[in-house]
């Protein structure tokens, strides 16, 4: 498994041609307690870049792009109730949504994680 | 992720944003400094303990300290204060006793609301709190409505910090000398006292709907006092997040958003704002439009909004009645003490009765809205 960056501070892990997205620990740092995440629908096909989620804070509401192109396949029922799963786990638990990938090579243009390690620092 | 903008006043054009007295306080509190009417201000602390929801319900349960130093104070006096501050405010300052607070509105011409603000009567003349963003617009205005012989003082090194919540008075007490105890005070009363020996006007008020106060003390010693506060195990440093959060779950509306020169007194929900002699007398700016808003009501209402679920509604979203678009959401957002998200929108009068169903269009959702009385969270002034 392999977890690539985005600079809107998404994260996606990748296995074959699915992949799991979330958003950094940085992100709901920055975002302060999650009140409620709109989940894509299951089936949905999306093009990297889309606003595909948005997460709300007391403070706003944030979208969310996802880092790739594909077909949601599942989404992560357990925020429905527990929205603040993604302040507490942001890089785990917190995640998202997964994905089928149509392209692979769209994750060339992605950071590893020392990149958007340094990338994050230089905010 | 890229946030939407919310509740962030007009930037001030072309001007780099001001350090408030207690700019490196905030700092070294963990404070995330956003820019606020024109100032660097704390949005809320980065600590075991802080970030907006925790700092919210603090302050509703214990006490929080809040700088407001952005505000605008000011003192006028001179010969003819009271009839020249009449001509220019819809208030009565007859019935306005000595260290007693009020609240009224900067009216334009047309009765549009320019500003809303405090008004105490103190020493031979009178004290403003005015808002940040609109303070140099209030000050040009008010000297333009008042005469040569009545003097305005902006008392612009003068910091100002509100200390709210249920164990407020214990916190502050524990401080205060003066020649009146500080219970002697009940909401909107204000005097001077001495505060860790610093001279202090200290009045029980404030934006979050509990009891509390506000406490305007030259700004050199406005880390003395923040650290002495601060020090007592009820109080907290509070940000303009949980602010904004607090005073919208007390009903309180928000200048620039909740109301603007496009509303007047009566639509707002604000007539408490113009005392019952100048409804009948008139006199001041805008009292044309604004007595015939009384007697005939307006098209529009401000109101109070509760949503199902978890999916908050913020300012700018349309309110609609079956087709029809019938409003627009001013203020809106998760509230933390009720765990559901609330709002206040214009309505049309029609649709303005409390129990009245009605949908908020959000993202491409409609999301099912009732609107309620207003405070949301019962207030606790200490009257």
């Amino acid at each position: 498994m392999t977890r690539y960056f985005t600079e809107d501070h998404e994260w996606i892990d990748v296995e074959g041609d699915l992949g799991t997205v979330g958003i950094t620990d940085y992100a709901q740092g920055q975002l302060g307690d999650i009140t409620f995440v709109e989940l894509p629908e299951k089936g949905a096909a999306v093009t990297k870049g889309d606003s595909v989620s948005v997460v709300d804070s007391v403070k706003a509401a944030s979208d969310i792009y996802t880092p790739a192109s594909g077909t949601i396949t599942e989404v992560n029922e357990t925020l429905a109730d527990e929205p603040e799963l993604v302040n507490t786990d942001a890089e785990v638990g917190g995640w998202l949504y997964r994905m089928t990938l149509s392209d692979a090579a769209e994750l060339g243009s992605l950071m590893d994680e020392t990149a958007y390690k340094a990338y994050v620092e230089s905010l | 992720m890229s946030d939407y903008p919310i509740n962030d006043d007009e930037p001030v054009e072309d001007l780099a944003p001001q350090l408030l007295p207690l700019d490196a306080w905030h700092r070294g509190k963990g404070g995330r400094m956003v820019e606020f009417a024109g100032y660097m201000m704390p949005v809320q602390y980065d600590v075991e303990g802080g970030g907006i929801m925790a700092e919210h319900l603090w302050t509703r349960e214990h006490a929080g300290l809040f700088d407001v130093s952005h505000m605008g104070q000011i003192y006028i006096s001179g010969e003819g204060v009271e009839p020249a501050l009449e001509a220019a405010l819809p208030i009565d300052l007859s019935t306005l006793k000595l260290g007693s607070v009020r609240y009224s509105l900067l009216l334009d011409e047309e009765g549009g609301i320019l500003d809303d603000l405090m008004v105490t009567r103190w020493g031979t003349g009178f004290y403003l709190v005015v808002n940040g963003a609109t303070k140099w617009d209030d000050i040009g205005t008010l000297r333009e409505l008042l005469p040569d012989e009545v003097t305005l003082n902006h008392l612009d090194e003068t910091a100002l910090l509100a200390l709210q919540g249920p164990k407020a008075f214990a916190a502050l007490e524990r401080h205060v000398e003066g020649e009146t105890p500080l219970s002697v005070l009940t909401f909107m009363k204000g005097a001077a006292f001495k505060l860790g020996g610093i001279d202090a006007w200290i009045s029980r008020s404030g934006y979050t709907g509990e009891d509390g106060f506000e406490i305007s003390i030259p700004g050199e010693s406005a880390a003395q006092i923040a650290d002495l506060l601060c020090g007592e195990p009820e109080v907290k440093p509070i940000g303009l997040g949980a602010r904004d959060s607090l005073r919208l779950e007390a009903g309180l509306p928000l200048y620039g958003h909740d109301m603007t020169p496009e509303q007047g007194p009566v639509d707002a929900g604000l007539a408490f704002g113009i005392n019952k002699r100048r409804r009948t007398e008139g006199g001041f700016p805008g009292a044309d439009r604004v007595l015939r808003d009384f007697a005939e009501g307006t098209a529009r209402r401000r109101v109070g909004l509760t949503l199902e679920g978890r999916m908050a509604a913020r300012e700018g979203a349309k309110v609609v009645s079956g087709d029809k678009e019938i409003g627009v959401v001013t203020s809106g957002g998760f509230s933390p003490s009720l765990q559901h998200p609330i709002a206040m929108a214009y309505v049309d009068t029609a649709h303005a009765a409390d129990g009245t169903a009605l949908e908020l269009e959000v993202r491409g959702k409609r999301l099912p809205a009732k609107v309620v009385p207003m405070p949301f969270v019962p207030h606790r002034y200490h009257r």
